[in-house]
């Protein structure tokens, strides 16, 4: 129970992280017309962050499973 | 070569063995051996998400606005994060209520409405309509297009064929056929459908691999990597890598993301498979991060088809949402443009199959039943109401497909697929104050409900289906370019002036601002009713423990044999005997006969009623068999009340009766304690006064004799004169010790710390006795170091302590033949100086005892040597110094006392063994 409840709120966390990443200036930074080792800034940003949240999310739900 | 017949037979071969996993599923289910309770099943399942919108349309979009279409899976991302909370809330209300779709979540909240249910049902059926056409849209024309492989051309628009030749009609009609295969079989009391969920899961896997497959092919096959392809497009002047640019605005991205995010919950199709089918609440863990990983996957290829798309076909009139399929087509791929094509109708499928049976439930249970209630009356009492409701949903499959195929006939050609889609999403999100807010807040009522709702859709309606239609031509262009009757105020897509945002987040905007301010403003005019106040604690406190409140809220009369009577005609006759024979034996009864017609009963039968025909008109039909007292709102807020003050209550006293066990406990030790002192102090003064007294009597005896008797000889007198000093000594050194022991005690003693070389007091207290041992006759053996043993403490202290040790000693050995050893040696982090005798020795028994008050070994000698508080005295200085003494015997070895003192720090590193070894025999 106790376990489940932090489990949730760090969840919780990482959706605020996502917020920040995707919905504040912190875009802005990265919506810019260079290229990253031939691949725009703008999309690696953006699905890096997308990946990145996903693992957070399963690394939170299930690396505490056992 | 991909012929008509190849591609008709591989698309009702892919059918059948859709139809064969379902098949196969419900069997398993059957038989208890569910396949689908399972968490990457479920997960796989709320893929289907992913609709023809996702698989053909997400390329157009990234063709046409570069980033533009992942708003569409970044939302539910984030809120997928929060489904451990409020999807599990969600979940936990339908199992207990029995929900069976969005549109009966909502209307129970509200005290179970027939009239919010209907009226969210009407919302859905709307919205959703042009969200099947897109299905449509997408077969059709994937399968035009497909026919003449592989030339690409694009087909004429459909509304420019007579009705009869458009294939999506036949499309549609055929949808339709396998749904009501699918879903309406037989009449779930629990509303679940096992075999469409494993079909579903099963589609979800091939839109995945089709779709993976032609990316791979595209970026890896005909180019060479994402490097090279995004190379070769800035060239072209095609890449549009640019948020702003794509999105036209932060705003507009920032708007897709929230509505998305709130569509993935209040879908029909997604409350169908996330709440309705879930068949545990352990599943809802791995889709947190399944289901949002499985939407990375699908789109990552999205951008380099929409790029290689564009750089293939330039110039020729190919449109963006057909790439996936005219890519390998343009390239002869056959195999692949075959898999493409049997993903594409994955996608769609899936999408149509639940989605229509979602909405068919919505509407036989929330439309239908309602006015069939009203007209109760007339419909034959024996009439088989289950059948009448299968065919009720059967017509419902059918209706809103051909409601699909209409407005694709409309309207359809004039959007590309996102768009389309996008319409719908942002109907369904009407639906999201009412549930979320209701969810969390007991304030909301039915007409605040209601409101929203209404001015929410109205707004929709007007922001976003009106023009749609009207760009199709079916209403005037002017609506649009100047307003109703000319007011430019009410443009549909800058309402109130509102101008600069695209239409999507125009709509989100406004209708989420009357929808939110209507729930809200008609929520806090008015307080709930009974009924609704009852259901909206059952909602919100859904995550505390507390199932048998719904119970706790009938009071009536009733009959089982009418339940079951009732339960019979809509479930069938043999099913609802089982279900009522299972609830029985779980009450411990062996009969249905048997079962009581209470509260509890009642409730059993209504949630069963109300898995097969929705909430309201359960609950319309169970009242229809019982007497009913009506609850007063007093009466109900009490019932809440009770059990929530009963609840904090419990939970304070549980709190408080841990207090006092623990409060208890300690008085408990503290009074044992207190009494141990108390006797320690009548045996410490019983003591001290029994010292005093035998000094005393003596002095007096020889007082007396020498004052009686003035004739004594002078060497009697001086004899007798002798033992009356020394006893006098003997008592004022009593006196002495207790004063001391009680200074140190009660920590009044005056204490020094400084360095003292333990070799130096050892030395000396040595010195001071040497006269004493050489009375008695006892040869002393030293065992000591050569370098000075610094140790931090009370030089008179420890001096004390040794005298007291040696004194003692020397009482204990026997005349002439005693050996007193003393040692100093070092160890480890202490240095140890022990006093050892060759006398009798101490007691087994006596040993724990020997530091007590006024303990002496006394077993060996009748007359006490000491004043027996010696060693007392010595084991409190040594544990303020922060050492310890104790006593160690062998009946022969004699007594070895011996205490420890921790070094001072840098000082004295030899190791204790070289130093005994070193200077062991030097005394």
């Amino acid at each position: 129970m106790n376990r489940s409840t932090q489990t949730r709120q760090r969840l919780a966390g990482a959706t605020l992280l996502g917020l920040l990443l995707f919905f504040s200036p912190v875009l802005t930074l990265f919506d810019k017309a260079t290229e990253w080792a031939g691949i725009p800034v703008s999309y690696l940003y953006l699905f890096g962050i997308w990946l990145a949240l996903i693992l957070l999310a399963a690394w939170t739900v299930e690396g505490r499973q056992h | 070569m991909l012929t008509t017949t190849i591609v008709v037979v591989a698309s009702l071969g892919y059918l059948g063995l859709l139809f064969a996993i379902a098949y196969w599923a419900d069997r398993r289910a059957d038989q208890k051996r569910s396949v689908i309770s399972n968490a990457t099943i479920y997960a796989l399942s709320l893929a289907v998400y992913c609709t023809a919108w996702t698989f053909y349309g997400s390329v157009g979009r990234a063709a046409a606005t570069g980033i533009g279409f992942l708003p569409i899976y970044i939302g539910p991302t984030l809120i997928a994060a929060l489904w451990g909370t409020l999807l599990l809330k969600i979940v936990r209300v339908s199992k207990s209520q029995r929900i069976t779709s969005i549109a009966d979540f909502i209307a129970s909240r509200y005290g179970k409405s027939h009239l919010l249910g209907g009226l969210v049902t009407v919302i859905a059926v709307l919205g959703i309509v042009p969200y099947i056409a897109l299905q449509l849209k997408a077969i059709s024309r994937s399968f035009t297009i497909l026919l003449t492989y592989p030339d690409v051309t694009m087909p004429n628009p459909a509304d420019s064929l007579p009705l009869l030749q458009d294939t999506t009609l036949y499309v549609a009609l055929l949808l339709a056929a396998f749904t009501i295969l699918f879903g309406t079989r037989h009449l779930d009391a629990s509303e679940r459908h096992e075999g469409m969920v494993a079909a579903i899961a099963f589609e979800s896997i091939v839109k995945l691999i089709a779709f993976l497959s032609v990316g791979i092919f595209v970026t890896y096959q005909l180019h060479d990597g994402f490097t090279d392809l995004f190379d070769k497009a800035e060239t072209a002047g095609i890449l549009n890598p640019l948020i702003i640019d794509g999105m036209n605005g932060y705003e507009n991205w920032f708007a897709l993301t929230l509505l998305s995010a709130l569509a993935v919950m209040m879908l029909p199709r997604q409350f169908q498979v996330a709440v309705v089918e879930n068949s545990s609440e352990q599943h809802l863990r791995r889709a947190v991060w399944l289901f949002p990983l499985y939407l990375f996957l699908i789109n990552i290829f999205v951008i380099p088809i929409a790029l290689a798309g564009q750089l293939t076909f330039t110039g020729q009139n190919v449109d963006a949402d057909t790439f996936v399929l005219t890519l390998p087509m343009a390239h002869h791929q056959s195999a692949l443009t075959l898999l493409v094509f049997l993903g594409g109708m994955s996608a769609a499928t899936g999408m149509v199959i639940v989605e229509t049976i979602a909405l068919s439930t919505m509407v036989c249970n929330d439309l239908v039943m309602p006015v069939l209630l009203k007209r109760w009356k007339r419909i034959p009492p024996d009439a088989d109401l289950s059948q009448l409701l299968l065919r009720i949903r059967r017509g419902a499959i059918i209706l809103i497909l051909l409601l699909g195929f209409l407005y694709f006939r409309l309207a359809g050609e004039a959007y590309a697929l996102v768009s389309i889609g996008l319409i719908s999403f942002s109907a369904v999100a009407q639906f999201a104050p009412a549930l979320i807010i209701g969810l969390y807040w007991r304030g909301g009522t039915r007409s605040g409900a209601l409101a929203g709702l209404l001015s929410g859709f109205v707004i929709w309606m007007y922001t976003l289906l009106l023009p749609s239609f009207a760009k199709s031509g079916w209403l005037p262009v002017g609506l649009l370019e100047h307003g109703p009757f000319a007011v430019e105020l009410l443009k549909p897509q800058a309402l109130f002036g509102l101008s600069g945002l695209n239409e999507i987040t125009h709509c989100l905007f406004w209708s989420m601002t009357f929808n939110i301010g209507a729930y809200l403003l008609f929520s806090l005019w008015r307080t709930p009713r009974v009924d609704e106040a009852t259901q909206a604690s059952l909602f919100v406190d859904a995550l505390k423990n507390q199932q048998f409140l719904g119970i706790g809220l009938w009071r009536g009369t009733a009959e089982v044999k009418e339940l079951l009577h009732l339960a019979e005609r809509f479930l069938g006759v043999e099913r609802a005997k089982h279900l009522f024979q299972r609830f029985a034996r779980r009450r411990k009864l062996h009969d249905i006969n048997q079962l009581p017609a209470d509260a509890e009963t009642v409730h059993f039968a209504e949630t069963l009623l109300a898995g097969a025909i929705g909430s309201a008109s359960a609950r319309v039909m169970v009242s229809s068999v019982t007497t009913e007292e009506t609850l007063g709102m007093d009466e109900v807020l009490n019932i809440l009340d009770e059990a929530s003050q009963i609840r904090s209550y419990s939970k304070e006293l549980e709190q408080k009766s841990h207090q006092l066990e623990a409060a208890t406990r300690e008085l408990k030790e503290a009074n044992e304690r207190l009494q141990e002192l108390d006797r320690l102090k009548d045996d410490f003064m019983s003591s001290v006064t029994h010292e005093l007294r035998t000094p005393l009597a003596s002095i007096r005896a020889f007082s007396e004799i020498l004052n009686d008797d003035p004739d004594l000889p002078l060497n009697e007198r001086q004899r007798f004169l002798g033992i009356i000093v020394n006893e006098t000594k003997r008592l004022s050194r009593l006196v002495n010790q207790v004063l001391d022991l009680a200074k140190i005690e009660s920590g009044r003693a005056d204490w020094n710390a400084e360095d003292v070389d333990l070799l130096e007091v050892v030395e000396e207290a040595l010195a001071a006795t040497e006269q004493l041992f050489a009375d008695h006759g006892t040869r002393v053996d030293r065992e000591l170091p050569e370098r000075p043993c610094v140790v931090t403490g009370d030089r008179d202290r420890l001096m004390q302590v040794l005298l007291n040790l040696l004194s003692n000693a020397n009482k204990y050995v026997p005349q002439n033949t005693g050996v007193v050893t003393v040692n100093l040696r070092s160890n480890h982090e202490n240095y140890e100086v022990s006093v050892a005798d060759n006398g009798p020795g101490i007691a087994a028994e006596e040993l724990p005892n020997i530091f007590e008050k006024f303990r002496q070994a006394a077993s060996t000698s009748n007359k006490p040597i000491g004043t027996g508080l010696g060693l007392p005295i010595s084991k409190k200085i040594l544990a303020h110094l922060g050492g310890e003494i104790w006593a160690e015997s062998g009946e022969e070895k004699g007594a070895i006392f011996t205490f420890a003192l921790p070094k001072k720090k840098e000082s004295c590193m030899t190791s204790g063994g070289a130093n005994v070894k070193d200077y062991s025999n030097r005394g």
